[in-house]
């Protein structure tokens, strides 16, 4: 380093830059005409940067491939049990059984990887802003010529596709085992797909906007202490519904509206099960109560919603 | 062409009860190499974010170019390199300083010529494939140096360079502030290490818990009067006497003789008097003061941390 530390333009073993490109750095300074005023990248291009370096960031996180090799393996594992589940099935077994064996094993897998989308999208995003907030990383950035909320656009962006990936292989994986293995198709699976990566959407949301304000660690507590909010208050409503006993229901909608979690995953296990299954007893699978149309269309803005308040936030806050 | 590029008036930041900048008013022109000189905490890296539009100030104004300060058309023709640049530490020196181009948006094809040169420039051609990850400190400034010039600004602000280099890389942080200046660039150099300021600018600001206390060109602070030190033996009453005559503050210790000249001019006739009155003169040494005794000064007595 030390030979080329000092002035190494024209120095001895470095090839002297083509006549054309002499001018390229350092060029002198002249009045800019205002059409020539540059005004940056423009918002699509700060957004698509953005997403590409938060996508490969993501992708080079360890925990990311943990979770996949973790997914990995559970799907293996699934894909196991299903092959010795069929190998010893007996002529006894009538199919009704059968297959409602299948959903309950296929409804556990989704449901672990629900949890584990859910995790990856608050342990991957929750030290996107606030980390770099505090490391300094953002202040070279937000002085370029693009827009904060861009800049926030594209993070959430690039976790949106990481994300997208992993519920395709995580949940798709686990879909199409049991298609292939066990025979069954759920009557909705790109629904149930799309019900739990708007969950991890809606976590991703609100990690965002916390760790415009919160360190990292704060933002991840925040995201998966109202995770397990909502996973307590949906069994509250779900005992409601079975006890008649409403204050439990309004409890359980209350915190639903708080953090729509877990009425999504409600109506991604109701939608993958067949019609007639799924109403026995209390278990996060079962849809004695399922969360309406209406709380889906909320989630989404929910998590559109804060999505917006991560870049207003963002945008008004001293770096 | 506007002769002014930062034009800052009475810019002030509070956070809370705690008054960060009280008052920051200053001026600086066109091709002018700026130091910002203070203790650590005096609000130095918050001026320099308030002018960058990173923090919002509390109250009063500043425009950078002629505009207000901020505005994407501003920052598109300013540089900065901040104090502990950091960065995704996985890309590699390449590839930063790509993605901040394109950030500055500019063209690709021309970009794709001008890293592999700005690389050179700041001597990590040869490194220019590593990951970041794998840089010294030292490194990891080079790089931050060639982010912040990658869209030739009109403004280079420079959060202390050179805290984390080598005398090589020193040289070079110095060499690259000439040449800015040199193309028209203003540079906005914020330290405390008084002697790079000293190589390096044009005009110094004193900032003091919020507030510029003083501002002086480079080596304009320097009193007409020259101190000066004689190494001097033997030296009678007879030869004090003569040199009070048209000297001042004449101090004599040991063999170490002190006094004041209102003129360099004035020196033979000080070796003069002293020779013919039988003294013995080993050296004449005319005392400058330096950046750091003016910094001294002004920042009065330590009062510890």
């Amino acid at each position: 380093m030390s030979k080329n530390a000092i002035d190494v333009r024209g120095a001895a073993g470095t090839p002297e830059p083509p006549a054309n490109n002499q001018q390229v750095i350092g060029r002198a300074i002249v009045e800019p005409s205002v059409l020539s005023l540059s005004r940056g990248p423009g918002t699509l291009r700060t957004t698509l940067l953005m997403a590409r370096v938060t996508f490969r960031e993501a992708a080079r996180r360890k925990i990311l491939w943990i979770a996949t090799l973790a997914g990995i393996a559970f799907l293996t594992l699934f894909w196991m049990a299903l092959h010795f589940v069929l190998k010893h099935r007996t002529p006894q077994t009538s199919t009704v059984e059968f297959r409602e064996g299948i959903v309950m094993m296929t409804m556990m897998v989704l449901y672990a990887g629900s949890m584990m989308t859910s995790l990856m999208a608050v342990l991957t995003s929750c030290d996107t802003l606030s980390g770099e907030i505090a490391s300094g990383t953002i202040h070279a950035i937000a002085t370029k010529p693009v827009q904060r909320w861009c800049l926030v656009l594209g993070k959430w962006v690039g976790f949106v596709g990481m994300l997208t990936l992993y519920v395709m292989l995580i949940e798709g994986g686990s879909i199409v085992i049991s298609w292939f293995q066990g025979g069954y198709l759920p009557p909705h699976g790109p629904a149930v797909l799309s019900l739990i990566w708007l969950q991890a959407l809606v976590l991703l949301g609100l990690t965002m906007a916390a760790s415009t304000r919160f360190s990292s660690l704060t933002s991840g507590a925040v995201s998966l202490g109202l995770y397990g909010l909502a996973f307590v208050g949906g069994w509250i409503e779900q005992f409601g519904s079975l006890q008649h006993v409403k204050a439990c229901i309004n409890l359980g909608i209350l915190s639903s509206l708080i953090m729509p979690s877990d009425a999504l995953w409600r109506r991604a296990a109701f939608k993958f099960q067949p019609p007639m299954l799924g109403t026995v007893g209390v278990t996060p699978f079962s849809g004695t109560l399922v969360p309406s149309n209406a709380m889906v269309v909320y989630a989404a803005l929910y998590a559109v919603l804060l999505m917006l308040l991560a870049q207003l936030l963002f945008s008004r806050r001293d770096l | 062409m506007a002769t002014l590029t930062i034009d800052a008036s009475q810019l002030r930041k509070t956070y809370g009860t705690r008054t960060a900048v009280r008052d920051l008013t200053l001026q600086v022109g066109r091709g002018e190499a700026f130091g910002f000189l203070g203790p650590n905490g005096a609000g130095k890296s918050t001026s320099i974010k308030m002018l960058l539009g990173l923090v919002k100030p509390t109250g009063g104004s500043a425009l950078l170019l002629g505009q207000p300060v901020g505005t994407r058309e501003v920052r598109a023709r300013v540089g900065f390199l901040p104090e502990h640049f950091r960065f995704y530490d996985w890309l590699s020196a390449s590839e930063l300083i790509l993605f901040h181009g394109r950030l500055c948006g500019l063209a690709e094809a021309k970009l794709r010529k001008k890293v592999p040169q700005l690389l050179q420039r700041v001597g990590l051609g040869a490194q220019h494939n590593k990951p970041i990850r794998s840089f010294s400190k030292g490194m990891m400034q080079r790089v931050g140096l060639a982010q912040a010039i990658v869209n030739d600004p009109e403004i280079l602000f420079l959060d202390e360079p050179t805290s984390g280099l080598d005398p090589a890389g020193r040289k070079l942080v110095r060499d690259v502030i000439g040449e800015q200046c040199r193309r028209g660039a203003t540079v906005f150099l914020n330290s405390h290490l008084l002697g790079e300021v000293e190589q390096s600018c044009d005009r110094v600001a004193f900032i003091r818990d919020g507030r510029i206390i003083g501002m002086y060109q480079m080596g304009a602070w320097q009193s007409p009067q020259t101190e000066v030190e004689i190494k001097v033996a033997r030296v009678n009453s007879a030869a004090m006497e003569r040199l009070n005559a048209f000297t001042q503050d004449l101090r004599l210790e040991g063999q170490l003789m002190r006094l004041r000249v209102a003129k360099v001019d004035h020196l033979p006739e000080v070796v003069r008097c002293l020779v013919e009155a039988g003294a013995e003169v080993f050296s004449v040494v005319p005392q400058r003061a330096s950046l750091e005794d003016l910094f001294l000064q002004m920042m009065g007595p330590d009062p510890g941390l």
